[in-house]
């Protein structure tokens, strides 16, 4: 771990942004091709490991009023469990009974254990090329964490079934200047945009695919994306307002992709363009 | 137990679809719940406002029947449709075709009314984020039907013309569940954009119509 993010920083540096300016089928391709490259350039690495090494570090660090680390903070599997808890979320948690994606629990455990207010960590949640929130940072240690295994959010809590037939219902809800859904790009098989590959988020296959390589790093905007951040930027490309951090409608959103790609592998954190 | 059983009936199940998603109204008290839910989790930002939330009566079908209405009833797709065609305003000069060339630039751009489009910002006719026009743009979406060779293919006739203004306008008119968004109906483009875009469609000259 301890020379991998020197080369992958390394590597970051290489990367030429002009291959990501938008144009015509020719200039995609281009990109494309340039995206392979880069890739083959580091050789099987992602970069989102540079931010899950820091998310370790900032997980076991004491921080906040209450000079506390995270480790105490229960993910499902009891306190301090990381592997495999991402794996098994969204989930309900008892303490606050509700269900719960990772992000609002990771606010949950830094706002009990470590003393921060919600109101700060969930203001501005997303990362910027200059600003890089902790909260992101232990997103991508968490994911990272249940690498390799199924994901089997456990829907037995009635809360959770509750949570995932609300998901399908917000799925299909069309509305907005441009009558959209989440459907009307992910409800059929081999649809793109542009030359952008569209998954069908309502088969086991296509959701496996999409949640299961989510969170995610993304090079054409050098920046480790979350499930929040993913589920906010479709909602702005439906032209809706703009969903709340942590609120139940995306963690609804959330528990439907991962019932459907229940049984599958997990395979993020991912790399995308 | 019952996860081994699920388990391996995803296993078996593989590419294809799951249980069926549709969701007519098979739990009133789930539906409103869903709709209560997705009032209170939004915010406004920029020109995305609260009110984008709020159903109009095709939505509202279209949301309701799993975009399969049924023909008959006020919320029905023939009371709908006809209602929507009603509502299309037609060109007053009586003409429906503009300039190929100004469709085609309108056609290329993906913009408009996102949160992050300021107010009076030009919106694009996102044509080919899900249509295949001419055949030199190879980045074209699939979502919709390809639309190469349009006007070789219907003739530009008056009828013709009428019916693609008509329906870039409001494809709810003419396919109340369409996936095509309604640029005339809510304004998203103008009387002289949507001629242009029929002009790209069946202009003789226009690329989409030459080999």
């Amino acid at each position: 771990m301890s020379f991998k993010p020197l080369m992958l920083a390394a590597a970051l540096f290489a990367l030429p942004i002009a291959v990501f300016a938008q144009g015509g089928g020719e200039a995609k391709d281009n990109t494309m091709a340039e995206i392979e490259k880069y890739r083959e350039m580091l050789a099987g690495d992602n970069p989102a490991e540079l931010y899950e090494a820091k998310g370790e570090e900032i997980w076991k660090r004491k921080a906040g009023p209450k000079d506390a680390s995270l480790e105490k903070c229960d993910l499902g599997l009891g306190p301090g469990v990381v592997k495999g808890a991402y794996a098994q979320m969204p989930r309900y948690f008892a303490d606050v009974n509700r269900v719960q994606d990772l992000e609002s629990r990771l606010v949950h455990c830094m706002v009990t254990l470590q003393g921060f207010k919600a109101e700060d960590l969930t203001k501005e949640p997303f990362d910027t090329d200059d600003r890089k929130t902790d909260l992101n940072a232990l997103v991508a240690y968490v994911v990272g964490a249940s690498k390799g295994m199924t994901i089997n959010p456990p829907l037995k809590h009635p809360q959770e079934k509750e949570m995932a037939e609300l998901g399908k219902r917000i799925f299909f809800y069309r509305a907005g200047p441009y009558d959209f859904s989440c459907a009307t790009c992910h409800a059929e098989n081999g649809r793109r945009i542009r030359l952008q590959d569209l998954p069908n988020l309502t088969t086991h296959i296509g959701s496996q695919r999409a949640y299961g390589s989510w969170p995610a790093y993304r090079i054409s905007e050098g920046l480790f994306r979350s499930m929040q951040w993913r589920i906010n930027d479709c909602f702005r490309q439906q032209r809706f307002p703009e969903p709340q951090f942590g609120s139940d409608t995306v963690t609804a959103l959330l528990l439907f992709l991962a019932s459907n790609a229940a049984g599958g592998k997990y395979d993020g954190p991912g790399f995308k363009r | 137990m019952k996860n081994a059983t699920m388990l391996s009936l995803w296993l078996a199940v593989g590419f294809a679809a799951l249980p069926p998603s549709a969701i007519a109204a098979d739990d009133p008290a789930l539906e409103k719940k869903a709709v209560e839910m997705i009032k209170r989790d939004f915010k406004e930002k920029g020109i995305a406002k609260l009110d984008r939330l709020n159903l109009d009566a095709v939505q509202a079908a279209c949301v309701k029947y799993s975009d399969k209405p049924p023909h008959e009833g006020s919320d029905g797709l023939d009371t709908l449709e006809k209602q929507q065609m009603a509502a299309i305003k037609w060109p007053a000069d009586g003409k429906f075709m503009g300039d190929w060339k100004k469709g085609e630039v309108l056609a290329q751009s993906g913009r408009g009314m996102t949160w992050r489009d300021k107010p009076g910002d030009p919106n694009g006719g996102n044509c080919y984020n899900c249509h295949q026009l001419k055949p030199q743009e190879l980045a074209y979406g699939t979502i919709g039907p390809s639309l190469l060779q349009y006007g070789k293919i219907r003739g530009n006739t008056p009828e013709t013309q009428k019916y693609t203004y008509g329906k870039i306008y409001n494809a709810k008119a003419y396919n109340l569940c369409s996936n095509m968004p309604r640029f005339g109906h809510f304004g998203v483009l103008t009387e002289e954009q949507i001629k242009d875009l029929v002009a790209l469609l069946l202009d003789p000259e226009s690329p989409v119509n030459k080999k």
